[in-house]
């Protein structure tokens, strides 16, 4: 049977040699034309990405610029540093006690990692790999109080803390990540739940225990999701404001970075553009960690928005 | 056990019909571990949910300083709140009105970035790097450079504005009026969650059906608007949700903007912000309560109301997640 390439060639060759010729022509012409609008597409594409690039870039942009201007240039309506101050930041270490602020939220981040990874792999393993009674229904308690507001549970845990003493303390601000985040268990458990169930029973008929078998098997396997849910921990820590404000305000030595940022200028009348400077080092800690791991930061997203 | 159950899995022949494997046999995983594992979870909503919330639930109705025992006053935190306190009229009013503009916009706005995203061949992945980067930045250290550049004395953004000719460019954030657009932009620049999770789903829409669309003749704007636009609904219906959510607990941005400027006329006082001050600097930890019960109701409300409208808008391809 003849294909349909074939039947073509036959077809063509009942035309004429100036007939071909005028074809092919033709196609070409379509071809170019079509090139053509093609790679307006692209320009047009490209304009308005780069565009939109500029736009998302220009604030980061002009901070890094105001960071690095004198004292007076900073209050006047000049665009450009002149001369450049790079001693900038070397002063805002003293201009305000910027290394105790990073100590702080670095320990204060770094503890709330450990404790909501640690806490919440359990939970999301049972909720995901075993199947129980009220599974159904305790994953559904999770959902929802990822919805509560804040808000509503926020004063009677002040005054627990309060009554415990640990205010101010970094205390308020570590312990509860040790008794799990809901956000975190329902990230790991979509994770979890997309590992195949014929790993664990192969594990489980050579006599593996369960505790051994989701350390040892299905934690690593998970890899990606638990340094994702360590990443949100430590990000949401670093770039928190709220529990800061509650628990440290009162003790100007505990202050993390967010907080001193915000309230030292009010007491202590520090240059505004100082104040540019610290922010600027205030952000490169996390620029730099989303610039090594971006891929496990954007599949986290992901994860969490779309396959709900 | 293990030699029983690897047994089972094996295939049978007694049963006459081949290889067809018996319904796998449950193994048993001892309560004591399930127990042991959602441990933590359970001693933590036990303490820092539930608990509190039957306490905030009782409090709301009491007068309560911190310090004397709480006092029971019945509705009255409540009636004050809607009759006698003109400063929650104010933050609700402020807080409706920054939801309205800025969850719409800021999903128009996502769909854009992201829809962007999906056209060129090459450099993708340094665009969005670029659009993901502002989210990234502390809302301190964010809300302190935006104040700062959109300074009409001193920022460079005014500069812009009048080299492009607009002769008298808004005070922003020192304005009444304008501080809420200084916080809407400041929103959107911080966009990038929100456009990777719309990257995601428009990444997810089958290329058949915009060949079909082409085929059918669609414009561009057709194959938009009948092919992506319901595609993403659920997406767009997931950050509805969460927007409106999140929107009425706005707090940090507010609060560290209106401490730069000394918005001496309340333009940024926003719900959480009420609640924030009621009960940490007034010490009125009963009204506060009763704010945050009346800010689950709306929140509640909202969602509900978002639920129910969903089915006429939503296109789920394998079903609804929420029935």
């Amino acid at each position: 049977m003849g294909s349909l390439s074939e039947w073509i060639t036959f077809q063509m060759s009942t035309f004429t040699a100036e007939q071909r010729e005028y074809m092919r022509l033709q196609s070409l012409q379509a071809k170019r034309k079509k090139r053509w609008h093609d790679f307006l597409l692209m320009v047009a594409n490209h304009s308005v990405l780069i565009a939109l690039s500029a736009i998302f870039i220009l604030p980061l942009f002009l901070v890094l610029v105001i960071s690095v201007m004198g004292h007076g240039q900073a209050e006047t309506r000049s665009l450009w540093p002149h001369p450049f101050i790079w001693h900038n930041y070397v002063e805002v270490f003293t201009a305000v006690p910027f290394l105790r602020w990073t100590m702080n939220s670095l320990f204060v981040s770094l503890m709330t990692t450990i404790g909501t990874v640690v806490s919440s792999v359990p939970p999301a393993y049972v909720l995901s790999r075993l199947r129980w009674k009220g599974r159904g229904v305790t994953f559904i308690i999770i959902l929802s109080t990822m919805m509560l507001p804040g808000q509503v549970t926020m004063i009677p845990v002040y005054i627990i803390f309060s009554k415990l003493h640990w205010i101010p303390s970094f205390l308020p601000l570590i312990v509860p990540s040790f008794f799990s985040s809901a956000f975190s268990i329902f990230l790991l458990r979509q994770f979890f739940a997309s590992i195949p169930d014929e790993i664990s029973d192969a594990a489980r008929i050579d006599g593996c225990s369960e505790f051994k078998l989701m350390m040892q098997i299905i934690v690593p396997l998970a890899k990606p999701a638990i340094s994702a849910i360590g990443l949100f921990a430590f990000l949401g820590s670093w770039n928190d404001f709220f529990g800061p404000l509650l628990y440290l305000v009162e003790n100007e030595k505990l202050w993390t970075l967010g907080i001193g940022l915000n309230a030292f200028q009010g007491i202590h009348h520090v240059q505004k553009n100082m104040m540019m400077t610290a922010s600027v080092l205030f952000m490169l800690p996390v620029i730099i960690i989303f610039f090594f791991s971006q891929k496990v930061f954007i599949e986290g997203v992901t994860l969490t928005g779309v396959k709900g | 056990m293990s030699i029983a159950s690897a047994m089972s899995i094996l295939p049978s022949r007694k049963r006459g019909k081949g290889l067809v494997a018996p319904p796998r046999k449950k193994l048993k995983t001892p309560k004591i571990f399930i127990f042991l594992c959602l441990s933590p979870w359970l001693i933590g909503i036990l303490m820092f949910t539930l608990y509190p919330m039957v306490t905030s639930f009782y409090q709301s109705f009491t007068k309560f300083n911190l310090i004397d025992a709480p006092k029971w006053v019945g509705l009255a935190n409540f009636h004050r709140m809607f009759f006698e306190d003109p400063d929650f009229w104010k933050a609700l009013r402020n807080t409706v009105w920054i939801s309205a503009i800025s969850i719409p916009l800021r999903i128009a706005f996502a769909i854009f970035s992201a829809w962007m995203l999906t056209k060129p061949k090459r450099g993708k992945n340094v665009y969005r790097t670029i659009f993901f980067l502002p989210s990234m930045v502390p809302a301190v250290a964010a809300t302190m450079v935006f104040t700062y550049i959109f300074n009409p004395a001193y920022g460079p953004i005014n500069r812009f504005l009048e080299m492009l000719g607009i002769k008298e460019p808004p005070f922003w954030f020192l304005d009444p009026k304008w501080s809420k657009w200084g916080l809407i932009l400041l929103g959107l620049w911080g966009i990038g969650d929100t456009m990777i999770i719309f990257l995601a789903g428009l990444l997810d829409v089958p290329r058949t059906l915009y060949e079909a669309a082409s085929l059918e003749g669609a414009s561009a704007w057709q194959s938009f608007r009948y092919v992506t636009f319901p595609m993403i609904t659920p997406v767009i219906f997931f950050s509805g949700v969460t927007g409106v959510i999140g929107s009425f607990q706005y707090f940090t941005q507010a609060y560290v903007a209106s401490g730069q400027v000394n918005d001496y006329s309340h333009s940024m006082y926003f719900y959480a912000t009420h609640i924030y001050f009621s009960a940490f600097r007034a010490y009125e930890m009963g009204y506060a309560s009763a704010l945050a019960w009346v800010l689950l109701v709306i929140t509640l409300v909202c969602t509900l109301i978002i639920l129910r409208t969903q089915k006429r808008w939503v296109h789920y391809p394998n079903g609804s997640l929420f029935k």
